[in-house]
């Protein structure tokens, strides 16, 4: 919903100096403050009055929240007020981590991924995250300070719903971890708008391949959907199919008819549901077949 | 409601304001300093008009808060002109005739700015993915993508 009126409604901006203060504040005044970094859901839910709050905490100052660290031995970490921008334009991200600069990018426009985050991203909790797919199939980790220390969640157990999470009060993310992928992989991130560039996902396919002699057809696939489940959804029956038998047109064709299956979308106004369905058959036949010719 | 005193930098010169936490800067800019170049359209990071460079970034001012540029620099389209000259992409704008009602044309000429700034020979692809945050509702566009082609050659060493 949008409204004529640019005004916010009224809440206290509070900018502490560090984390364990930022923390102590949130758990303190639980259900009525919150942390925000780039403020593109936070500013636009508190105008719709879908948010309440009367404390806003700025955290993006805060201790490693605008490092972006590549580790070849370990992965790359993104602190949580790293803008989208800087992550698509990042040479390591492009070298080692193509696909989440491919999906970064499919995120709204320029000006907006000037402020939009990874790890904003991922506490958002809805459906159609673009930058979630990758962090699943890449096996993210987020790195969570809350009012007992520092702790790691994988991302694969981190939704509850859709803009549910499993942070508590006081929770503050402060950076999204990717390890190292594997050796020689390839990707791809598909997305149906309503238009070609800058829209929300109707439909979202993630897909992740690297060959594997362990594997039966000597190939593993990782898939994820967005925006036709209430929650991100990696659909394991289909990843298993392509790793079962050798790879085929038709093998893929059942793995895509597989994804459509475990997806569980919702008619809305940007798609009905039958036909997000299909959508996400064709988009995952098409991610799919587009990663396998890369990986040869 | 607290409120913060700021001081940044405004089309280069310092501005020192008091600003309420739910202060946008696009409110700053234009209910406050009467910097009416820059327009609200949607108030949701959707149309464009609002776009400002902060640091050299394009930004939806409407998504920014007064407050978080204390420190900072931005450039609205009243900053956008030196000496008495128009910045090249507005004379280019001009010729193409990529102006019609002229909301969406400030937004569009800051993104089309920091575009050239971070990629001074754009592919028509990059400058239709540079300019998607900017809605115009009257050109269809083309002229528009014409008008940066052509700043982008303005540009080039003869």
């Amino acid at each position: 919903m949008l409204t004529a009126h640019p005004g916010l409604p009224e809440f206290d901006y509070i900018k502490p100096t560090t984390l364990p203060e930022a923390s102590q504040f949130l758990a303190e005044h639980a259900g009525e403050a919150r942390p925000f970094l780039g403020g593109t859901d936070t500013f636009v839910r508190l105008r719709d009055g879908a948010w309440k709050d009367k404390y806003l905490v700025d955290v993006k100052h805060l201790d490693g929240m605008q490092t972006l660290a590549f580790d070849p031995a370990a992965g790359l970490t993104v602190g949580a007020a790293v803008n989208m921008n800087r992550v698509i334009a990042a040479p390591e991200v492009q070298a080692h981590y193509p696909l989440l600069a491919e999906a970064a990018h499919t995120v709204a426009s320029y000006q907006l991924r000037t402020r939009a985050t990874l790890v904003g991203n991922a506490c958002n909790a809805s459906p159609a995250g673009d930058t979630v797919g990758a962090g699943l199939v890449l096996n993210a980790e987020l790195l969570i300070f809350g009012v007992d220390g520092g702790r790691r969640a994988p991302l694969a157990t981190f939704f509850r719903g859709p803009g549910k999470t499993t942070l508590r009060p006081g929770d503050i993310v402060t950076a999204i971890h990717y390890p190292l992928p594997p050796a020689g992989h390839a990707g791809r991130y598909l997305k149906l708008g309503r238009n070609a560039l800058g829209d929300l996902a109707i439909v979202g396919v993630t897909a992740l391949g690297y060959r594997d002699p362990a594997a039966p057809s000597g190939y593993r696939f990782r898939l994820a959907l967005a925006s036709v489940a209430p929650m991100p959804l990696r659909p394991v029956q289909a990843e298993a199919l392509l790793s079962d038998q050798p790879l085929s047109e038709a093998g893929l064709q059942a793995a895509a008819e597989a994804a459509a299956a475990a997806a569980t979308p919702i008619d809305d106004v940007r798609g009905g549901a039958e036909y997000r369905r299909l959508m996400v058959r064709n988009l995952t036949r098409q991610a799919l077949r587009d990663v396998w010719q890369r990986l040869g | 409601m607290a409120m913060h005193r700021i001081t940044f930098t405004l089309n280069g010169a310092r501005e020192r304001v008091e600003v309420p936490s739910n202060q946008t800067l696009l409110q700053l800019l234009r209910e406050r300093l009467a910097l009416t170049g820059t327009k609200n359209g949607c108030t949701a990071g959707e149309c464009g008009a609002c776009t400002v460079l902060w640091n050299g970034e394009p930004v939806n001012s409407c998504l920014v808060l007064a407050v978080e540029c204390d420190g900072t620099e931005v450039v609205t389209v009243e900053g956008l002109a030196h000496d008495r000259q128009l910045d090249p992409v507005q004379t280019a704008l001009l010729e193409a005739g990529g102006v019609q009602c002229g909301f969406c044309t400030p937004g569009v000429l800051l993104s089309a700015r920091a575009l050239l700034d971070r990629n001074p020979r754009p592919s028509d692809y990059e400058i239709r993915d540079a300019l998607t945050g900017n809605l115009c509702r009257c050109t269809g566009y083309l002229r528009i993508i014409e008008a940066v082609k052509a700043a982008a050659r303005a540009a080039e060493p003869a």
